[in-house]
């Protein structure tokens, strides 16, 4: 094994995700090779509305603390810093406590004294109206521009923090950095920026690194080891069996991403059209050629809000004559939903919709079916009711119960009874939550929209928090 | 005729955030990459009008050295509404697989 070089700053970054399960013997692998920090990312928005509107993780607590426990302890035995981003999934204000009331549970248990820094990025309304006021809001595509109403929709809104306060807390003496809502990128830059390395290496190999795994030849080991010096970076996995290549390295930069060439980032954009991937040996991938080009310093806005209520119901239908004109069924008893739930609630009934998705025909695409198609052997269909309020949309799931139950694949056909598979029939799903903010917000500084907190941990019995 | 399946190992969808959705093909070997990159059946205005937006909508990249071809757009609702069907849109590459691509 090479001894990593004097001018390198290396990140180990155990996971794509804190809280999908670090490895100890990954983790172990990484601080032999002396990296400068343990840093990675702990949230996203690829899960949909629902995090970020409720705050809650989409982590349990439990495979939080597990996975925090053994960083910890591997930050305190190598004595670098911790660096997480986007704590609780969504990042927001209630997400981050969470992640550092789990962080000071493991600090007591492990009984060594720390200094945390909190970063905390949750927006206040008013401000933000400021913004739109001061025309400092811009819509990203296909957004329209910001307005009052779709701030005042959202139950929570971050922005996404830069590497900046980041940096800022290490040089204040942070032993862990907790952040809320970040790049993924940002979290695993800061470290290399803080040591002068070069822009557009560190944003590309922060980008590469930011899955973990992801960018190797098997995804299912997380760990991965970023190195960025004055030329370019390395990637390789922590795993000594796991690989990376130049086609798992390169292709990382079309995940998830609409542009593979370009990544707007706050301050700047990445531009890798140039980038070159050379594989070191048969685990290590170089690169170089990535370029970093500076801009006035914006902020994304992320924000969501509660919409309607929905209940569901489910069931099995094997009958060959619903099967055999599924389409033609389903309409029928669209209508016949309809029917009865407005005969039972009279035609003043609040604004509801009925949606059916037969699993097994067309519940994924919603695109009709090719005339002329093989029936299937059975289909799940699921019924949607949603509503203004839980209550309502039960009642109409209730109303709808016998239709949905016993509807008979033709006029004059005897009462069949279709396969439910939970009593009581319908399932209260819950609030529908739902995306208002896809622009960013220009800042007079990387600092102007981001508030630091810092919580001292002495000693097993006595926190001291300071504003 | 070639479809989309039968010339690529490897085609996936995913949402690049909650308003965008990103289709990456990945063709077989460099015989197909040339043969079928610059195909109208996987082209801006063919995408536009399988997913229901607007060709101005429509970026398109070639990935010169993945022999790959990204096409991203706008999802017709943001991700998690009230009808959502693909929270992910992990499946949103799947009528592209039958595209019906030019013999040459």
């Amino acid at each position: 094994m090479t001894l990593p070089t004097l001018d390198e700053t290396r990140i180990l970054v155990p996971a794509g995700v804190l809280g999908a399960g670090v490895r100890a013997d990954e983790i172990d692998a990484g601080l032999a090779l002396q990296p400068h920090a343990i840093a990675l990312d702990a949230g996203s928005t690829d899960s949909g509305p629902a995090y970020l509107a409720s705050g809650k993780s989409k982590y349990s607590p439990q495979s939080i603390h597990r996975d925090l426990a053994l960083l910890m302890d591997a930050r305190a035995r190598a004595a670098i810093p911790l660096l997480i981003g986007s704590c609780g999934t969504s990042g927001c204000d209630m997400a981050l406590d969470a992640t550092l009331d789990i962080a000071l549970e493991i600090a007591a248990a492990q009984g060594r004294p720390l200094r945390i820094a909190v970063l905390y990025s949750e927006q206040d309304k008013a401000v933000l109206k400021a913004k739109v006021a001061a025309g400092a809001t811009a819509p990203l595509a296909p957004a329209e521009a910001l307005d009052d109403a779709a701030i005042d929709a959202c139950l929570h809104i971050v922005a996404l923090l830069g590497p900046e306060p980041y940096i800022a807390a290490l040089e204040a003496g942070a032993d862990i950095v907790l952040g809320g809502r970040t790049t993924d990128t940002a979290v695993l830059a800061a470290v290399p920026l803080m040591r002068g390395a070069p822009a557009g290496p560190t944003w590309h190999a922060a980008k590469v690194a930011e899955c973990g795994g992801v960018c190797s030849v098997n995804p299912s080991s997380p760990g991965i080891m970023m190195s960025v010096d004055a030329g370019g970076f390395t990637i390789a996995p922590l795993a000594a069996a796991n690989q990376c290549t130049p086609y798992t390295v390169s292709s990382h930069m079309l995940y998830e991403n609409s542009d593979p060439f370009r990544l707007v980032e706050p301050g700047g954009v990445l531009d890798v059209t140039e980038s070159r991937y050379l594989a070191v040996d048969d685990r290590t991938v170089r690169v170089i050629g990535s370029r970093w080009e500076p801009r006035a310093y914006t902020m994304k806005l992320e924000g969501a809000g509660g919409g309607p209520f929905q209940t569901l119901m489910l069931v099995g239908v094997q009958d060959p004559q619903v099967l055999a004109d599924i389409d033609g069924f389903l309409e029928r008893m669209g209508a016949a939903l309809g029917h009865r739930v407005r005969r039972t609630l009279g035609q003043d009934v609040p604004a509801f919709d009925i949606s059916l998705r037969p699993y097994g025909w067309n519940a994924v695409s919603g695109r009709p079916v090719a005339a002329g198609a093989a029936p299937p052997r059975e289909i799940g269909l699921l019924f949607v009711a949603t509503a203004p309020t839980q209550d309502l949309a039960t009642q109409i799931a209730r109303i709808c119960n016998p239709v949905f139950f016993h509807f008979p694949a033709g006029a004059g056909k005897e009462m069949p009874s279709y396969a439910f598979p939970f009593s009581p029939a319908e399932i209260e799903r819950g609030q529908v939550f739902e995306f208002h903010l896809n622009h960013v917000v220009e800042t007079t500084s990387p600092f102007e929209l981001a508030r630091t907190r810092w919580v001292n941990f002495s000693h097993p019995s006595r926190e001291t928090a300071l504003a | 005729m070639p479809r989309l399946r039968d010339v690529t190992r490897y085609v996936r969808s995913k949402n690049a955030g909650p308003f965008w959705v990103t289709v990456d093909i990945f063709f077989d070997d460099e015989e197909t990459w040339r043969r079928h990159r610059h195909d109208p059946a996987i082209g801006v205005d063919a995408v536009a009008a399988l997913y229901g937006v607007r060709p101005s909508q429509v970026r398109r990249f070639e990935i010169d050295s993945l022999r790959a071809i990204k096409l991203s757009f706008p999802r017709s609702l943001p991700q998690g509404g009230v009808v959502e069907r693909d929270m992910h849109s992990g499946q949103q590459y799947v009528p592209l697989l039958d595209a019906e691509l030019a013999a040459g």
